[in-house]
């Protein structure tokens, strides 16, 4: 009965889906054409989308805005991002728009398919899913030109919709928000002539698991983490880089560990993204060195 | 930890592939001198002239010596011995009203220049570092 439920929930979730994926893309479409989308920022200097869908590197959110809208513009992207683990799988997409280089928002679904623990609890298949709605100001600077970091502010509001294993292993809430300030640029000709970037967030969250499994704990509740991301960008369509992500570790029953990562990202057009990376999220929910292979795809309008 | 170290190691020694450039040598030397700016000037135009985002804005330009003047330009701030002729890019751009999109659309075109004239990234890196300052002094005028 239980594997039943299961199934049935793996099913609706992945028709679900598809459904939000595609309705995400016909809306960044329709966007474009109707309000002047535009691409006149330099390419990849809108980034790639982060895993909770923020404009940003692979797991951290940057101070860049999705597309490449500049301050007379609107800019759009879409993304698909999989993540496999050895006992898990990370499945994560959504949109987001720019208004004028200045005000982004975003909404992404992540699926977390528990693989090995499912099995294990009985419960083959089973997955936690929640919805990431973002929203990002930026406050000053530019990525590329100024001495200045562009510097912008932003706010992921994220919501479970399968609380009951988070509630379960001593997890509070079944919603929280994460706050974050990032400064972010772009040091032209810096290292051997080759451009480099750096990203410094800095983020107050009480999500377990990036809220895969909920939020507060029977450790701690609320915490500030340091984020940060650095790359060469060999020629503007092609960038090396590493991230580090601190997370809280509020649940008694197991230990969260911080998250790192090596990406290479290839921005073939202003049009696409693509990016691989090696992840590794330590031990998550009782099961060690969870490390694997991330892909992301992003579509940019 | 350790891997993480190894992995930005391997990319500062990618980073340090850059063909070396005899000591001493200014980036006007790396650009080719006297006949490498003058080629790029004259590929860097071919490209503004055919990018409809950029062309409009040359319309009432005299092409011989905005040429004579762009190659100056980058002769100068590429600490090439040359003086540069021409108005301040304040007073150079005044009234164009150019815009961010336009801006960028013409490092594009300069990038896209020097790519077709085989001039190496870091090279390519080091003269638009030197050119982006102007970019506060040319938009929105």
């Amino acid at each position: 009965m239980k594997a039943d439920m299961a199934v049935a929930q793996k099913a609706d979730s992945q028709g679900h889906s598809f459904g939000l994926w595609l309705g995400g893309v016909l809306l960044l479409l329709a966007f474009a054409q109707i309000a002047h989308a535009g691409d006149g920022r330099l390419i990849a200097t809108g980034g790639v989308t982060q895993v909770e869908g923020s404009a940003g590197g692979g797991l951290v959110p940057w101070a860049v805005l999705a597309g490449y809208g500049t301050r007379d513009e609107l800019g759009g992207t879409v993304f698909r991002t999989q993540l496999q683990l050895p006992d898990y799988r990370l499945d994560s997409y959504g949109f987001a728009f720019a208004i004028h280089n200045r005000l982004e928002f975003s909404l992404a679904r992540q699926r977390f398919d528990l693989g090995t623990l499912g099995k294990a609890i009985g419960m083959p298949g089973a997955a936690l899913r929640q919805n990431v709605l973002g929203a990002k100001l930026r406050l000053a600077g530019d990525l590329v030109y100024g001495d200045l970091p562009q510097i912008s502010i932003g706010v992921q509001r994220k919501h479970d919709l399968d609380f009951t294993i988070p509630r379960l292993v001593g997890a509070r809430h079944a919603s929280g928000t994460d706050v974050y300030v990032s400064a972010t640029h772009l040091e032209l000709a810096a290292l051997d002539g080759y451009d480099l970037l750096w990203n410094v967030t800095l983020r107050s969250s009480n999500a377990n698991q990036f809220g895969l499994l909920g939020f507060g704990g029977d450790r701690g509740n609320r915490r500030w983490l340091a984020e940060g991301s650095l790359a060469i960008l060999f020629n503007p369509r092609w960038a090396a880089g590493l991230e580090y992500r601190q997370k809280p570790d509020h649940l008694n029953f197991a230990r969260e560990d911080n998250a790192a990562d090596a990406f290479l990202a290839w921005f073939p057009s202003k049009r696409l993204a693509l990016v691989a990376a090696c992840v590794n999220l330590g031990s998550v929910a009782g099961l060690e060195r969870q490390r694997g292979v991330y892909l992301s795809l992003q579509g940019s309008f | 930890m350790a891997r993480i170290a190894a992995v930005f190691l391997l990319l500062a020694a990618l980073a340090a592939c850059a063909p070396a450039v005899r000591p001493g040598a200014t980036l006007y030397d790396q650009l080719g001198g006297r006949q490498g700016v003058a080629a790029l000037t004259d590929a860097a135009i071919d490209q503004y002239a055919n990018d409809p985002r950029v062309a409009p804005t040359f319309e009432h330009v005299d092409i011989n010596r905005f040429r004579r003047l762009f190659a100056e330009y980058i002769c100068k701030v590429s600490d090439g011995p040359c003086v540069y002729t021409g108005a301040s890019m304040v007073e150079a751009h005044r009234g164009m009203n150019l815009h961010e999109t336009q801006f960028n659309a013409i490092v594009e075109d300069l990038t896209a220049a020097m790519t077709s004239l085989h001039i190496p990234v870091p090279t390519q890196n080091r003269l638009l570092k030197r050119l982006a300052p102007v970019r506060k002094d040319v938009i929105y005028k």
